[in-house]
């Protein structure tokens, strides 16, 4: 018998907030952390991107660290761990383990060329940096591929759990807008000329955009938000920068995900998609969906809130999506108005109450990955 | 339990402008810039993939070594039918370094440096990603698998042994192509190894870490 994982606790530091609370207040209120941007050593051009205000940022690390030789992800990160390390009371010791997970990590180190600057681009550097911060004893484990990292992290912590060489696995998952990336992705010519629009016709491409996001994944039922029940990551094995036409990768890690969970496609309550809003990616999705039978199960994509965060985004959905349980309310997915996309599939258009049982995550990246996570409501005991 | 049991298949090491495969050395020529090696690895065991060439350095690294332990197979007799059946779906590919994509990342950094010369390649960008060689090796033997790339300061024989073993006993995976891929500025090594439920007693004292430090 394998061993039950739950997610006990969740943060993330977003530009909608610096704590789940108000992250779903301003979903709520349908306010987009996405704004156009003047910053020339961002871009040459005016861009829209969802990003965190400097000063916000550096106010609440203070109230954590008097040290400023944090980069300004590692500021996300740590503000992202601390309160859920706090709160779980897990002791940090040879059974805990500490997941980070980026797609670009401090890539901005780059910019510098001093010696001391570039050691600070290697992603394990930056892990260690994080894990020293808090007195993780054990050596951290840095998921990084591409925009499937976030998600990706909880099918590992799951393993680790599951090899029983861990009880507790902290995850943070982070990225920042840099200059970096939103250059590459303009010149794949991905950018959205308006914040991005999941799905609708009218989508141009992506936003960019910086988050963090923690959670704790346990062997432990204790306080459990949420059970990991099926997950899987298939490869397209098709092209490395765009996604497979019928959707075949992401097809098969759901269908994977859920012959692991014992579940039947239309038993999922409710699908936290990718949705980066380039035509290629919207339309793989629909495909996958309708050939699993999903397309009367209402899904969304949070990047109309968020932009692409990149490797948080699978992270940070999952944490909202949790909410969506915790609540029964399921959210709008933001900047949608007419369907783009050639097969039918139930985008949700308003807020809305609906009891949540299960529900299903998926993420594409480049690279031709893809990982489906499908979680379950925790039904707790009470003892009477 | 004996249905627990994994047994290491066969590995592949590259490093120092040599390749050894199972413990023998099967390429090695003068030193050599790495651009230059490949090249001649390639050409030596005649392999016709032209996509190869525009690969950035680690993805021909780890496409190198995958593609002398996933054609060692078909030479096991296995009819072509047989070798798709195989090969389909059910080699994961489980890979890590400590450099992650930073050779390219380099090169693409130094495209957007300068303002007066500031030419981003699409091209460039796509090999800034770690995964990427994993998209690769899948691409080349149609593996519609589990994937997964990680980065650690050093090779991590533990994780990657225990993480395969679960891919394996999850019935995630028939086989798993697991090790270390890492590039940066030249300096290089690869060790792949193919870890399956298979018997096998060649390598019984054996650990991928006694290989990997070989």
């Amino acid at each position: 018998m394998t061993r039950a994982v739950y997610i006990t606790q969740t943060n993330c530091i977003t530009p909608l907030g610096f704590d789940v609370p108000s992250n779903i207040d301003a979903i709520v209120r349908g306010e987009s952390g996405i704004q156009l941007h003047e910053d020339v050593s961002l871009m040459p051009n005016p861009f829209y991107a969802s990003i965190i205000k400097e000063e916000k940022l550096n106010t609440a690390f203070a109230k954590v660290s008097s040290k400023t030789n944090y980069s300004r992800l590692e500021k996300m990160m740590i503000l992202a761990l601390e309160p859920i390390i706090k709160n779980s009371k897990v002791e940090l010791n040879s059974k805990t383990a500490f997941i980070l997970s980026t797609t670009k990590g401090n890539i901005t180190a780059l910019k510098n060329d001093s010696p001391e600057s570039f050691q600070n681009a290697y992603l394990h550097t930056l892990a260690q940096t994080i894990a020293d911060f808090f007195g993780f004893k054990t050596q951290p484990i840095v998921v990084s591929n591409a925009c499937v990292s976030g998600i990706l992290a909880i099918s590992v912590a799951k393993k680790l759990l599951q090899s029983e060489l861990y009880d507790n696995v902290f995850i943070v998952a982070g990225d920042e807008v840099s200059e970096f990336v939103l250059s590459g992705f303009n010149a794949f010519q991905a950018m959205s000329n308006l914040p991005c629009k999941p799905y609708s016709l009218n989508r141009t491409g992506v936003s960019l955009g910086e988050a963090a996001a923690a959670v704790l994944v346990s062997a432990e039922a204790k306080d459990a938000k949420i059970k990991v029940i099926g997950d899987s990551s298939i490869n397209d094995a098709n092209h490395i920068s765009g996604p497979s036409r019928t959707g075949e990768g992401l097809f098969r890690s759901i269908q994977n995900a859920l012959n692991e969970a014992q579940i039947k496609s239309e038993n999922i309550d409710y699908i936290s998609a990718h949705g980066t809003a380039t035509s290629f990616n919207d339309e793989m999705e629909a495909i996958a969906f309708n050939r699993l039978e999903m397309e009367a199960v209402p899904v969304n994509s949070l990047k109309g809130f968020y932009g692409h965060t990149l490797g948080a985004s699978g992270l940070l959905e999952t944490v909202i999506a949790i909410e969506s349980v915790l609540q029964n309310k399921l959210f709008v997915s933001l900047g949608f108005d007419e369907l783009g996309v050639s097969q039918s599939i139930n985008v949700i258009q308003k807020n809305e109450n609906k009891n949540i049982e299960t529900f299903l995550k998926t993420a594409s990246g480049f690279g031709g990955c893809n990982t489906a996570v499908v979680f379950e409501k925790v039904k707790h005991e009470f003892n009477l | 339990m004996t249905q627990n049991k994994t047994y290491i298949q066969s590995y592949c090491t590259i490093q120092n402008n040599e390749i050894v495969l199972n413990g023998t050395s099967i390429f090695k020529i003068e030193p050599t810039a790495f651009a230059d090696f490949s090249k001649q690895a390639y050409r030596n065991f005649d392999i016709n993939y032209p996509k190869f060439f525009k690969m950035d350095s680690l993805s021909k690294l780890a496409f190198l070594g995958a593609e002398l332990l996933l054609k060692s197979k078909t030479e096991l007799n296995l009819s072509d039918t047989e070798l798709t059946k195989q090969t389909e779906n059910n080699t994961a590919i489980l890979l890590a370094n400590k450099s992650s994509s930073l050779d390219t990342d380099v090169k693409y950094q130094e495209s957007i440096s300068d303002k007066e010369n500031y030419y981003p390649s699409p091209a460039v960008f796509v090999y800034t990603l770690p995964n990427i060689c994993l998209g690769e090796i899948s691409i080349r033997h149609q593996l519609k698998s589990e994937n997964s790339f990680f980065i650690f300061d050093a090779f991590n024989p533990e994780f990657m042994t225990s993480y395969a073993n679960t891919l394996l006993h999850t019935n995630k995976a028939e086989r798993v192509l697991c090790g270390w891929v890492e590039f940066f500025n030249e300096e290089y090594k690869s060790f792949l190894c193919l870890i399956g439920k298979e018997e096998n007693q060649k390598y019984q004292n054996e650990t991928i870490e006694t290989l990997y430090n070989k």
